[in-house]
């Protein structure tokens, strides 16, 4: 099974990534822009019996490695397909 | 007094932690390898700056990991004194051991510098030998080292103490063009609860000798002699 795992920057802590991205697509001229997060797309390999067991394992393995609940959230799909 | 540093893959300054230890302070200091889980004896342990493993994921994440780390972790539950410097900083936060986490810079960029830091507490063991208020002068190189903790943490952590060492200007005011990194409250060197694991991103064993620019950074060394 692949999960798909996503984890951006804590809402409130500094994005300096994400603040020099915006910064450059409104300097191309995307005047809309209101905000630009920088974060990381982790795809996960699971040999699991079930979306949910696959679930559990990698809700596991964001909160002790993949990402750091101080400074970043994180969600992800499961995808059984 | 017996030192272990340790050497992760990609440790750069483990030499030069031994070099201050060893030819300047007369310690006994040895290196502890990434793999083993023997600390030697050591009373106190020191991680040293550099990089580990790459770094992958987050500075420190991969190295809490090491065999090494397992045992630093017991040693420290234990009251032993650890200090972690620059990459050591990161890896004590990312093994929980101290609170809080660092992250880039808020400027994007590598700094290689000299700062000023003013020592805010000094009944610990890392900063006994220390003046309160003293300002150190002491180098900084590196890309993550933006100290971020939640708020109430960080009360909690001044309340307590914790906060050892602020970046900031000659005069000895925090101020934010002092503050290198964009850290919260110019933090740059916190301590455990405990207040025997200690870590900050400038590096002490580099500023060891007058001659090439200036040996502040004995003071946390001495510190920690006093102390054991």
């Amino acid at each position: 099974m692949q999960v798909k795992v996503f984890v951006t920057p804590r809402k409130g802590i500094l994005d300096p990534q994400g603040r020099a991205v915006e910064q450059s697509l409104k300097s191309l001229g995307f005047k809309d822009v209101t905000g630009v997060h920088l974060g990381r797309y982790i795809i996960v390999e699971v040999d699991a019996k079930s979306k949910a067991a696959a679930s559990d394992a990698v809700k596991k393995m964001c909160d002790q490695l993949l990402a750091n609940p101080l400074i970043e959230d994180y969600r992800f799909e499961v995808d059984d397909g | 007094m017996k030192w272990g540093v340790v050497r992760f893959p990609g440790s750069l300054d483990d030499n030069d932690a031994l070099h201050a230890l060893r030819d300047v302070l007369g310690q006994d200091a040895s290196l502890l390898w990434h793999k083993d889980e023997d600390l030697n004896g050591a009373q106190c342990v020191v991680l040293p700056g550099g990089f580990s493993y790459g770094d992958y994921l987050r500075c420190g994440a991969i190295a809490r990991f090491s065999p090494i780390m397992k045992s630093v972790a017991r040693f420290a539950a234990e009251g032993g004194l650890v200090i972690g410097i620059c990459n050591g900083f990161q890896i004590l936060c990312e093994a929980h051991l101290l609170p809080g986490a660092l992250t880039r810079n808020r400027s994007l960029s590598f700094i290689c510098d000299s700062v000023t830091v003013r020592v805010d507490h000094t009944g610990t063991p890392f900063t006994r030998a220390a003046r309160a208020g003293e300002i150190l002068k002491l180098p900084i190189k590196h890309g993550e080292g933006c100290y971020v903790a939640p708020e109430q943490e960080l009360r909690q952590m001044e309340e307590r103490g914790q906060v050892l060492l602020r970046y900031v200007d000659a005069n000895g005011a925090e101020t934010d063009a002092a503050n290198p990194n964009g850290s919260m409250r110019s933090i740059a060197g916190v301590a455990n609860d405990r207040f025997n694991v200690f870590g900050l991103m400038p590096h002490p064993e580099h500023a060891v000798e007058k001659m090439l620019g200036g040996d502040d950074g004995l003071k946390i060394f001495q510190s920690i002699i006093e102390s054991v």
